[in-house]
């Protein structure tokens, strides 16, 4: 019986991934036609990594970081320095020039990004060390903080050379194929989901839960939440990495506060502490986003045209959304669970028992 | 006479001009179930947290199993305020995180259950043995879930800690009974239950020395009972020295080899069962109020 | 740098730093009270700016103040209500959630109506008037603003010190169940806390955008952020920490702008803050607090 099941939901994952595939496939071997879905796809699927570098941080382990745009920030520019074409480079630092050491300096964009998101790691345990001591509130101050000072550093005139200060990069060699980023994310998330589930994993969850029962099973808190805080930063630095060649042009602005709340917004509607929640949530916020443009565009309904439709309503609706998965759903989608066929089909199951109540409640009321 | 496995030397634990604990000396045998009474607000739970790495004392030592674990002096600030005894008499700094002392093998409950609540009782087990964990993370994540290589003959060292660190926590879930409620969330569990996967959960650490604080608070006396016949019964299956703070004057009376009062933070008496329910201090200081706080 | 330079910077900076712990005061008493960083409280201040910007293209300026400070303070008020007090017995994380999802909201609002073009800020007349002193010039606003200040904060620490709203202020930010059981209504004494909170923020907004002349829908972010900081910097909680702090990086600022370091000159408030958070963490008048196990 319990084999049975798990053969069925092997199945049906395997079904699902191949018409995920064949469905990118579709959209590839047409993309000239396919160019909008496949950048919201490829977005989506790099937001997912952050967020679910995010959640292991704030829904795992408890601690509240704001600094996810500062560490995308290291990640994106050290990828888009080293993979700028040498050819191209007197073009893009046409103001100030490149650092002679740095002008012949190039590597393959995978290499790029995992350098990337080493030195954001090796950023994330410096910063640890005076940060992690801090609680929840004072962190999440500090971490934003520190965010802000790498954006200044990156655009500090002292470094022109190197960054390019203000002028941002550009000519950033983009994607050939969808499955570059989307695949680069799987791998990401799998390996995250797969420390997640290990022993220090559940470390992560001890800290979460109550951090001085935590400390009292033998757990070291410092080693523990460093662990969790430099792991994150690596993969954010790996996402920062994707997001630079997705967008084939940075600046610093590109990594405000704002970023850091946009990630924010899909770990608390996927659900703090589910990875398939963030996953989703990434996949709803960048569509939704895209979806939700016509708010942006002026509407006429029948000669009348409506007043609140014009730039910025889309991000109004969005930021009320966002209030109302807080205070009224305040566990997401997912709620800390994970995704199981199991619960989807219970969830199918419970729909018409859904109708069967109301109708009953409305019985009641009649009487 | 056993040897003493832990050793309190003129503990005293100062807040700003509040002498909480003041020059405590005791000592605990290996093997000895022994209790600390008091009443409320007598230093008790100061005490554990002196010992268990949670406060830093402000003057004294702690040994454990013959060695140095926790030791202090006033310095800095303390220096001018310092309104305890022996001062002077220890100049030794040894400081430890609530970890390390977990390490050595000594391991503890709450006064006020703090179970990983959203997880299940099983995973409870499972973390308290995390700190036996031998390989590095990566290899954790890499093989720890890896199902598929169970077939192999030589495991991945990281799959086999896994295996044995399950295999484990359902004994000793089993052991102390409560195999049937192992995926159950532990915040749902009825109060009783929690306590005793408080303790299991303890035991996971591997401990030589368990302080058990307050095991009984909050329980009827047939649930006491129950919990005394526990208690009794791990320290023999799993050879501790068990150091205990209780209310349960019944409890304490009938597992105890020795017992020590204290009130305000001081220690006004020791000795067995016996000796201390006529020692009149203690009847006064204790059992008087205890009384007075049945009459409420 | 000569001496009327040096005068001159020294002026900005505390007319800066005026405006700072206006802002300051108001993280500091409600994180005094409800243990969580405002995050909406800079976009509190952002929104007071538009409001002055608004009432001003109708009313004389005497008319103008009060409006925008009502304004304000029913926005506060209003934020209070809807978005925090729902969640008072949430998680610390939930709350915080809901405080940078007002910001949010507050941000794109602001886009959405005034449009993300700065717009100017209307000039008071009396606050703009030039003095001049041997060399250094300055108008009135920056000799205003501290003074203000202080004043301002004197009255405030009369009002907490000295009337029965302050008492239950300062019982209620000690320990919230123990006030409420003495009878004093936690709602209320928080709704209180937000009206002075939003009352100095729109004073203060008042000083800054008239010393700075555009407002956006991002001008109260960062400022926002600074202010919190001054908060802990002068030791959460505290009053007069949050003056002091608020001085302290208002003058760092105009003095790192003036040596030609403007880039840094928002790092630098940080790093203040990590400095102090590893070997002052209570600040500079903060108590310490012990946590019970």
């Amino acid at each position: 019986m319990k084999k049975d099941i798990k053969k069925r939901n092997t199945i049906l994952t395997i079904i699902l991934i191949g018409i995920i595939f064949a469905y990118m496939l579709i959209l590839q071997l047409n993309s000239a036609s396919h160019s909008y879905a496949i950048s919201i796809i490829e977005r989506s699927a790099i937001y997912a990594v952050v967020a679910v570098a995010m959640n292991m941080l704030t829904g795992f382990t408890g601690l509240f970081s704001l600094g996810q745009a500062g560490f995308m920030a290291i990640g994106a520019y050290v990828t888009a320095i080293l993979i700028i074409p040498v050819e191209s480079r007197p073009t893009v630092y046409y103001v100030n020039g490149i650092a002679p050491w740095l002008a012949n300096v190039s590597l393959p964009w995978w290499l790029a990004m995992l350098l990337g998101g080493l030195i954001a790691a090796g950023f994330a345990a410096l910063i640890g060390f005076p940060v992690l001591r801090l609680k929840s509130d004072y962190l999440a101050i500090a971490t934003l903080g520190f965010a802000e000072i790498i954006r200044a550093v990156i655009a500090a005139p002292g470094l022109n050379q190197i960054t390019n200060g203000s002028y941002g990069l550009n000519t950033i060699p983009g994607y050939h194929s969808i499955f570059t980023p989307v695949i680069v994310s799987i791998i990401c998330i799998a390996l995250m989901v797969m420390l997640l589930r290990s022993s220090y994993g559940r470390a992560f969850t001890a800290i979460r839960e109550d951090e001085v029962a935590a400390e009292a099973m033998g757990i070291n808190l410092f080693k523990t939440k460093e662990l969790a805080f430099i792991i994150s930063s690596f993969f954010t630095g790996i996402a920062g990495g994707l997001l630079a060649i997705y967008m084939r042009s940075i600046d610093a602005k590109t990594f405000q506060v704002t970023l850091t709340y946009t990630i924010l917004l899909i770990v608390v509607l996927g659900g703090l502490g589910s990875v398939t929640g963030s996953v989703i949530g990434a996949f709803l916020v960048m569509g939704g986003q895209e979806w939700l443009r016509f708010f942006d565009e002026p509407l006429t309904i029948g000669g009348v045209s409506i007043p609140l439709f014009r730039a910025g309503f889309r991000m109004v609706i969005f930021s009320i959304l966002l209030m109302v998965v807080v205070l009224f759903w305040r566990k997401g989608l997912m709620g800390g669970r994970e995704f199981s066929w199991q619960g989807l089909i219970n969830l199918f199951r419970r729909i018409p028992q859904l109708f069967r109540k109301k109708k009953s409640g409305e019985g009641a009321k009649n009487e | 006479m056993s040897e003493d496995i832990l050793r309190m030397e003129n503990i005293t634990m100062q807040f700003g001009g509040v002498v909480a604990v003041d020059s405590l000396s005791l000592h605990v045998g290996e093997g000895e179930i022994v209790a600390l009474i008091g009443p409320n607000g007598a230093g008790k739970t100061t005490a554990f947290n002196c010992i268990t790495g949670v406060y830093e004392p402000t003057n004294g030592r702690v040994e454990f199993n013959g060695q140095t674990m926790v030791a202090n002096c006033p310095h800095g600030k303390m220096k001018k305020t310092y309104a305890g005894s022996h001062a002077g008499e220890y100049t030794e700094i040894v400081s430890r995180t609530p970890d390390k002392i977990t390490a050595l093998g000594v391991a503890r409950t709450f006064q006020n259950i703090r179970l990983f609540s959203s997880l299940t009782a099983f995973e409870n087990v499972l973390i308290a043995q995390h700190m036996h964990v031998k390989t590095n993370f990566l290899s954790e994540s890499f093989f720890a879930n890896a199902a598929f290589l169970d077939k192999m003959k030589t495991k991945p060292k990281a799959r086999q800690e896994e295996l044995d660190m399950r295999e484990r926590a359902h004994e000793l879930l089993r052991e102390v009974g409560l195999s049937d409620v192992e995926n159950e969330e532990a915040g749902n569990l009825p109060y009783g239950i929690q306590r005793r996967l408080e303790i299991a959960r303890a035991l996971a650490t591997n401990p030589r020395l368990l302080l058990l604080d307050e095991p009984a608070a909050g329980m009827n006396p047939q649930e006491t009972a129950e919990l005394s016949a526990f208690i009794v019964e791990i320290k023999k299956r799993y050879k501790l020295t068990v150091f205990m703070i209780e209310h349960h004057m019944d409890l304490v009376m009938k597992i105890s080899d020795r017992i020590y009062c204290i009130d305000f933070g001081k220690m006004i008496a020791e000795g067995n069962p016996k000796e201390i329910s006529s020692n009149p201090k203690v009847i006064e200081a204790y059992l008087g109020e205890a009384d007075h706080a049945e009459n409420n | 740098m000569n001496g009327s330079v040096i005068l001159q910077q020294f002026l900005t900076g505390i007319s800066l730093g005026g405006a700072y712990a206006l802002i300051a005061i108001g993280y500091t008493m409600v994180y005094g009270i409800l243990r969580m960083i405002n995050f909406a409280h800079g976009d509190i201040f952002m929104m007071a700016g538009y409001f002055m910007i608004f009432s001003m293209a109708v009313f004389p300026w005497y008319v103008s103040i009060p409006v925008t400070l009502a304004g304000t303070v029913l926005l506060g008020v209003v934020i209070e209500r809807v978005a925090y007090r729902p969640l008072r017995t949430a998680p610390r994380m939930s709350v915080m959630i809901s405080a940078i999802g007002v910001s949010y909201l507050l941000q794109n609002l602001a886009t959405y109506i005034f449009t993300a073009i700065p717009m100017a800020y209307p000039s008071i007349p009396f606050l703009k008037q030039i003095f001049q002193f041997g060399s250094v010039s300055a108008s009135l606003v920056t000799l205003v603003t501290p003074v203000l200040t202080i004043v301002l904060v004197i009255a405030l620490m009369q009002i907490i010190n000295h009337t029965k709203a302050g008492m239950a202020m300062r019982a209620v930010s000690k320990d919230m169940e123990t006030a409420q059981i003495m009878g004093i209504s936690v709602d209320k004494t928080i709704t209180y806390t937000f009206i002075i909170g939003c009352l100095l923020a729109g004073v203060g907004s008042i000083l800054y955008f008239t010393d700075r002349m555009t407002v956006y829908p991002y001008s109260g972010s960062l400022p926002g952020l600074k202010c919190f900081v001054a908060a802990v910097i002068g030791g959460i909680g505290s009053i007069p920490g949050a003056v002091v702090g608020g001085f302290l990086i208002g003058i760092s600022e105009t003095v790192l702008v003036s040596l030609g370091y403007s880039t840094f000159s928002d790092a630098f408030t940080f790093i203040l803050l990590i400095v102090f958070l590893l070997f002052r963490p209570t600040g500079i008048f903060g108590e310490k607090a012990t946590e019970k196990v």
